[in-house]
């Protein structure tokens, strides 16, 4: 807030206090030493009329509850007038702020008639203020103190070990009961139906060879990556295909070369590579 | 054979986040209890105990929050770990820190409760930067007319802020009062010797029981 003035130019050009975009200033402000754009910057932090208000009290030690509502009211009024000029956009707050200031300093100026018998003493003008004042205050207190507190990824970040995304990303699939692939195979012959009074010669289709044809499809597939149990077929094969091509790959999954996996109930079916291990088995 | 602390230890490591009482119970039980014999809770607690004492030492922590138990890196070492980060901590600004401690000390709260103390509107995208980071969310509403929506703090406010409860938050002061403060002040002075002793500052024996005025000053 204190503006920092080249002090040695200062004494040379005394005719002025500060050099302010080259230009001296002659006249401190009364109570601000801050540049106009610090002063802008300045104006803009405030959180509204009650965080100016306790700004103005704090800055010259007033027992909050024993506001002098003229004084304040001036000094308060000179900001506003300040945030006007620097054009910022005056919150209607601020505005209602300094009609309460004046209502409240007109109460004080008018005697105040004895308390009748049995009434109550005529509440001090500034209560409500202060008790608002206060109450604001302790939260903009510990707003702070909630700032302090231990926080993630500020003061501490949790601690994990790595576990590899695509572990962490495989749907956790199970194993598949036989009427699933026996429900899965139904549309694969279905599709085949269509496709048999087309063949003209069949040809004998031996199982190994299927079998070898079926892990044609993984071999550049890494281990863990699913196929879709339906695109394993070749429909255009007919029905006797694609039963060659399901004892291959039932065959595959009994030596465990393939498993086959289900991620749902009635969801369609996946085959994947076993892993490394059980490939030895195969051979 | 592992041990449960092991296991513990390797959960809490591997899913890197807070496990609770529970689960880690679950678990510990799944692997070593049976329907007659379960393994005892406190067998559990114990073993959370012991890991919190190892690791006491160590750049990490053994940590409870509102979530469970989570291992997290010593505060204390926050300042050189910064630098591993490009990004630097996020920072509020006060009206997010003031809108949030009042939802935080206050809640159920309403918009216009907040705006009535802090004497100024909030601002829609305070509300929803502290929704979007779902340290705060709509609790209900106020069956009065309009239907104020209501705010609370969740989970997830506390385990950022690492508070295992609301109750850890630290106190609402209380409200400015210079005749309180000077309240406060007598009742604290009496004490004072006692708090020196502790701290190791020698006090001045005084034979009646009168406290010198400086003694409360180390």
């Amino acid at each position: 807030m204190v503006l920092a003035p080249q002090q040695a130019e200062a004494t040379e050009a005394s005719a002025g206090v500060a050099k302010i975009r080259g230009e001296w200033v002659k006249e401190c402000p009364v109570d601000l030493y801050i540049p106009p754009d610090a002063l802008r910057i300045f104006l803009e932090a405030f959180e509204g009329p009650l965080d100016l208000l306790l700004y103005l009290i704090r800055k010259q030690n007033i027992d909050i509850l024993d506001i002098p509502i003229a004084e304040i009211t001036r000094q308060y009024l000179s900001y506003v007038e300040l945030m006007r000029e620097f054009q910022l956009e005056l919150a209607a707050e601020y505005l209602l702020m300094a009609a309460i200031l004046a209502e409240i300093k007109s109460r004080l100026l008018l005697p105040v008639p004895p308390a009748a018998e049995g009434e109550p003493e005529p509440a001090d003008p500034r209560a409500e203020l202060v008790r608002r004042l206060q109450e604001y205050e302790r939260f903009q207190r510990v707003a702070l103190d909630l700032d302090q507190l231990t926080r993630l990824e500020r003061d501490t970040w949790c601690a994990t070990a790595f576990v590899s995304q695509s572990t962490a990303c495989l749907p956790a699939l199970s194993p598949v009961a036989l009427h699933e692939i026996t429900h899965a195979l139904k549309d694969v012959l279905a599709r085949a139906a269509l496709y048999e009074k087309h063949r003209v010669v069949q040809e004998p289709l031996s199982i190994r060879e299927r079998m070898t044809a079926v892990l044609m499809r993984f071999q550049d597939l890494p281990v863990g990556v699913s196929v879709p149990f339906v695109t394993l077929f070749r429909v255009e094969e007919g029905r006797m295909g694609v039963v060659v091509t399901l004892i291959a790959i039932l065959e595959l999954s009994r030596q465990s070369v393939l498993s086959l996996q289900q991620d749902a109930a009635f969801g369609p079916l996946y085959v994947h590579k076993c892993a490394p291990v059980a490939e030895n088995n195969a051979l | 054979m592992i041990s449960t602390k092991a296991l513990l230890e390797a959960a809490l490591f591997a899913t890197g986040e807070p496990l609770s009482d529970d689960r880690l119970y679950d678990l510990v039980n799944a692997e070593w209890g049976t329907e007659e014999t379960p393994v005892p809770r406190e067998e559990v607690r114990q073993a959370l105990r012991e890991l919190q004492a190892e690791y006491d030492a160590r750049g990490v922590q053994l940590q409870l929050v509102a979530s469970g138990y989570r291992f997290q890196t010593r505060p204390d070492i926050a300042g050189p770990l910064r630098r591993l980060w490009e990004k630097k901590p996020a920072r509020y600004s006060r009206a997010v820190l003031e809108t949030l401690a009042l939802i935080a000390y206050r809640q159920p709260i309403s918009r216009g409760e907040i705006e009535a103390i802090r004497g100024v509107t909030v601002a829609s995208s305070i509300l929803k930067q502290l929704q979007d980071r779902e340290w705060v969310t709509i609790v209900g509403h106020r069956e009065v007319p309009g239907r104020p929506a209501l705010f609370g703090t969740t989970k997830v406010f506390l385990d950022y802020f690492n508070l295992r409860s609301l109750s850890d938050l630290p106190p609402l002061p209380e409200p400015t009062n210079l005749e309180q403060v000077d309240e406060v002040l007598q009742t604290l002075m009496p004490l004072a010797p006692a708090e020196a002793v502790a701290e190791g500052v020698p006090v001045v024996e005084v034979a009646d029981g009168a406290i010198p005025a400086e003694a409360g000053i180390p």
